[in-house]
């Protein structure tokens, strides 16, 4: 499977829906963080050109706060898009960030459970 | 048993009258080459064809059937063709528990603007009938060819 | 038995060259009922038909099969020759031996063979052909066109100047429509309301037309030339007759704060309103839900002043019935509820508008007298961004009330509201969002380039993500320029939406009670997207303007004059002759079930309780299915749903299309 599969059987978004009118763009708060901007994720993965992307620190800026997710009106999911990369990213690395063993250790009562499981989720292989 | 190379079957088609009959006419006016094993029939709506005119092909020795009617949507009659669908995804069902084979029927959309689509799914649903050679099953014996 | 004569033709040597004619013809002198063959160079010339004729006339004929080009070419030419000669034009079949197989196969043996079968098949169809006699009903020389927007005002009065009675139903309490909201129309900028309202004048003025305004389409029985309607005449408590339209009563109605929908709620009316100075008919409607006097019977001021008398506080709803031989559905069209979009912040502030509220602020009789102000504050604004494609082009499920289409109309008045803005007022910034610029039509281009080129109108390639309203009373805008791969923060002071059109929500239920059938998104279809484009599949229904699909008005118009030709063309008939081939049920065999009425898509099927003869002489009433042949169109989907086997399709009868298939597998 080539990355670019990969990246759309994560996400499960089809990336050739989007008619590129860059709203996620117009509605992204870490814009200017970003060295790739939501709207060009989108179209590097629809062409195929995906290692800038893993290689880049836009990756990580994103918030997952899902405004492009909530706005487009493709119904393309931007944000599902970066998430994909991001766990390709990992998976490539082969890196266990967070090991199931771990997990305990960080319950604690301040910090919600759902974001544990969300972070077991996307630092796991 | 006899190798089927020289096996001709007999397909009967039945065509709508708005598109697919209109697009067999476009095969024709464009020279597209199908197999003369290939009989249409013209029906006004493929929602005209009643599952027994297909069972009666079949008994009197057909080899394969094929209905054809307009795109989804874009019925003469608005609503035929849901029809079609709905009835012949039932009987084809059937036939297949009784041993007609579901590769020896066919619903197949064609607009009066695919000349070109009917050729070509004449031409594989004869190559597909040919392979499957010809069929035994719910065949009147009292129809039986002579040859 | 029948006597039938079968031709082949050689087509020249379309057919001759890979079907043996001669074989072919002898071969068919073998088949039962075949009393002559022959073959001939060209069937279809005169000399050919001739032929036929003559040995109709000669053999006497009971039935005639041609060997030759596809039916739909030469059939009509072949039973009309029949029909000449004294015989019925459906005695005759066609053997299509040219483009299914002449034309098809190379090798001359197949081919010949396979045009025997063919024409065998033909041969066994026409043994169980029976003479068929089309119908023929009357037509009622009246139209009716429901809606009395700029489409159905076209219609109605192309039609009163052929000289047919026509009525216009409006649901509004004056016709206009749309346009008269609008305030210029693009690309030539010439006002909207000097262009209609002199034909609403001519719509009033006209004798052959009449007007039910406040009036809407209540059931629909019928078929083509002959419906019957009933139109709910809703009560306006007040005398369209003796209603002069001085307009004295209200500005004395004392229920003024009544938001004026024909001015997008941005004024105020009274509880009895004339909605504007032009309207046709000019009368006052009382609004009920609003009316001091219908709701607790304090009040009467309006018909204390009224020096007609035309106030009529206990009028009721009145039920028209007119018969029509055509009707055209012009239902018009909304733009979507942009509440739903969080994002632009409409709900939250006043200076976020929709176009047609836009229309309303920059029209000279509008609310502000035509000068361009914020709703919030009434200052002047200086930065002005307009968002396209709001819920227009979305994917599926389209939650928030989007539409998958293109509304079409938006990127041009989009332009044209830029390039009047930058006319008035040439210090306004203006910002254009557009994700694709579509401009085609005659000068539609030209027009969007003038904006951007001679006015300096500012077209950004994004779209807007985030209006946000600030402390100051401006909006921040948040867009992206994909150009220039930048995100833009424009301090705005008003944001005009380019909403989605949809069809008017009235358009379902009357496509139903029309049995008019309606795409996805509720516009109605056309009876074929190229070459029947005004028609209905629904016989005597036609279409015109937005309710068939979003388009302009020069387009509405053009389709409007189109529908009123075709419903012309309908009523200068005084019979209609229908297509014989129709649905026929055997009463004897019918038990009533009701399958064939449910899957028939015209409504031609009805039931009756008729009386039958039972074998012990008694008599049984039993409900059996009736076809209206003037509304069948032969489709024949009743036959296969028919249970019982009761209903056949006369022209296609099972039997025939049985005798058709043992033919060919023979």
């Amino acid at each position: 499977m080539d990355k670019k599969e990969e990246i759309e059987l994560i996400s499960g978004v089809n990336v050739l829906k989007c008619m590129r009118c860059g709203k996620c763009s117009g509605t992204c708060p870490s814009y200017d963080e970003m060295e790739y901007h939501p709207h060009q994720f989108v179209y590097m993965v629809e062409t195929g050109n995906i290692d800038p992307l893993i290689n880049s620190e836009s990756l990580y800026r994103c918030l997952s706060c899902f405004a492009c997710v909530e706005r487009c009106p493709r119904g393309v999911e931007p944000a599902k898009v970066i998430e994909a990369v991001r766990l390709s990213a990992i998976r490539q690395k082969g890196a266990n960030h967070l090991k199931a063993e771990q997990v305990p250790e960080l319950i604690d009562d301040d910090v919600p459970q759902q974001l544990l499981v969300s972070a077991f989720r996307k630092y796991s292989k | 048993m006899s190798v089927n190379t020289e096996f001709k079957p007999l397909i009967v088609a039945f065509c709508c009258n708005w598109c697919s009959y209109a697009g067999a006419d476009l095969a024709g006016t464009n020279r597209l080459q199908y197999p003369a094993d290939v009989k249409i029939i013209r029906v006004p709506c493929s929602c005209r064809v009643n599952p027994m005119f297909v069972l009666r092909a079949f008994q009197r020795g057909a080899d394969g059937v094929i209905l054809c009617g307009c795109h989804p949507g874009d019925c003469h009659y608005t609503s035929g063709n849901y029809f079609t669908r709905r009835r012949m995804a039932l009987l084809f069902s059937m036939l297949d528990y009784m041993g007609i084979e579901k590769e020896r029927t066919r619903v197949e959309w064609v607009s009066a603007a695919e000349g070109a689509k009917f050729a070509k799914t004449m031409n594989e649903f004869v190559e597909t009938v040919t392979k499957l050679g010809e069929n035994r099953r719910l065949e009147d014996l009292r129809c039986k060819k002579q040859s | 038995m029948q006597r039938i004569g079968v031709f082949v033709c050689h087509c020249g040597t379309n057919i001759a060259a890979t079907v043996d004619v001669k074989a072919v013809a002898e071969e068919l002198k073998n088949e039962p009922g075949v009393v002559f063959t022959a073959d001939y160079q060209y069937m279809c010339s005169e000399a050919g038909q001739n032929l036929i004729q003559d040995t109709i006339r000669n053999e006497r004929l009971t039935g005639v099969v041609v060997c030759s080009c596809s039916p739909r070419m030469h059939e009509a030419t072949f039973r009309k020759a029949a029909a000449k000669a004294g015989l019925n034009s459906y005695m005759v079949e066609v053997a299509n031996i040219r483009e299914q197989c002449s034309w098809i196969h190379k090798d001359k043996v197949s081919g010949t063979e396979k045009a025997i079968i063919l024409a065998r098949a033909a041969i066994a169809k026409v043994q169980l052909n029976a003479p068929l006699t089309p119908g023929q009903t009357p037509v009622t020389k009246r139209a009716l066109v429901i809606g009395g927007g700029i489409a159905g005002i076209q219609c109605a009065l192309d039609i009163a100047d052929a000289g047919y009675e026509v009525d216009i139903v409006e649901k509004k309490s004056t016709i206009g429509g749309k346009m008269t909201q609008i305030d210029k129309t693009f690309p030539t900028l010439d006002c909207a309301s000097c262009i209609l309202t002199p034909k609403m004048v001519e719509v009033a003025q006209n004798e052959k037309i009449h007007i039910y305004s406040y009036s809407e389409v209540e059931a629909v029985t019928g078929f083509v030339g002959n419906f019957d309607v009933k139109i709910r005449k809703k009560a306006r408590y007040v005398d369209e007759t003796k209603c002069t339209g001085c307009g004295e009563c209200t500005t004395k109605c004392p229920m003024k704060k009544i938001p004026n929908e024909f001015n997008m709620g941005f004024d105020n009316r009274s509880a009895i309103y004339i909605p504007f100075a032009q309207a046709v008919p000019k009368v006052a409607t009382i609004d009920p839900d609003h009316c001091n006097m219908l709701k607790n019977g304090k009040c009467g001021v309006c018909a204390k002043i009224c020096t007609a008398n035309a106030i009529d506080y206990k009028q009721q709803d009145q039920i028209i019935e007119e018969k029509y031989g055509a009707i055209v559905a012009a239902t018009g069209y909304n733009h979507i509820d942009v509440s739903k979009y969080d994002e632009f912040a409409y709900n939250q502030s006043k200076d976020v508008v929709t176009s047609l509220e836009f229309e309303r602020l920059m029209n000279a009789a509008g609310p502000t007298g035509g000068h361009l102000k914020r709703p919030s504050d009434g200052r002047d604004p200086k930065t002005i961004v307009f968002v396209q494609c709001v819920g227009s082009r979305e994917a599926p499920p389209c939650a928030k009330g989007g539409k998958e289409y293109c509304s079409k109309i938006c990127c041009m008045y989009t332009a044209k509201h830029a390039i009047l803005v930058k006319d008035h007022y040439p210090d306004t910034n203006v910002y254009v969002f557009y994700i694709d610029v579509r401009t085609p039509g005659k000068l539609f281009d030209e027009f969007y380039r003038r904006a951007v080129e001679q006015y300096g109108v500012h077209y950004i390639k994004g779209m807007v993500g985030k209006v946000a309203p600030q402390g100051d009373g401006t909006l921040m805008v948040q867009a992206s320029d994909l150009i220039a791969n930048d995100q833009l923060h424009i301090k705005a002071d008003m944001v005009v939406l380019a909403a989605a059109i949809e069809p008017d929500k009235s358009a379902r239920h009357l496509a139903t009670m029309l049995t008019a059938s309606m795409d996805t998104n509720d516009f109605f279809t056309e009876a074929h997207a190229k070459l029947r484009p005004v028609e209905s599949p629904t016989a005597g229904v036609f279409l015109a303007g937005v309710a068939q699909g979003p388009k302009d008005i020069p387009e509405t118009v053009v389709q409007a004059g189109a529908a009123a030709s075709k419903v012309i063309g309908l009523l200068s008939k005084d019979q209609l002759t229908g297509n014989p081939c129709v649905a026929n049920p055997d009463e004897l065999m019918c038990n009533g079930c009701s399958s064939c009425e449910k899957v028939c898509p015209y409504g031609a099927i009805t039931y009756a309780d008729k009386e039958f003869r039972q074998p012990d002489r008694t008599v049984a009433i039993r409900r059996v299915a009736q076809v209206n042949p003037a509304v069948c169109q032969g489709c024949g989907a009743c036959t296969v749903a028919c249970p019982s086997g009761a209903m056949d399709l006369k022209g296609f009868t099972n039997k025939q299309i049985m005798a058709e298939v043992d033919a060919i597998c023979r």
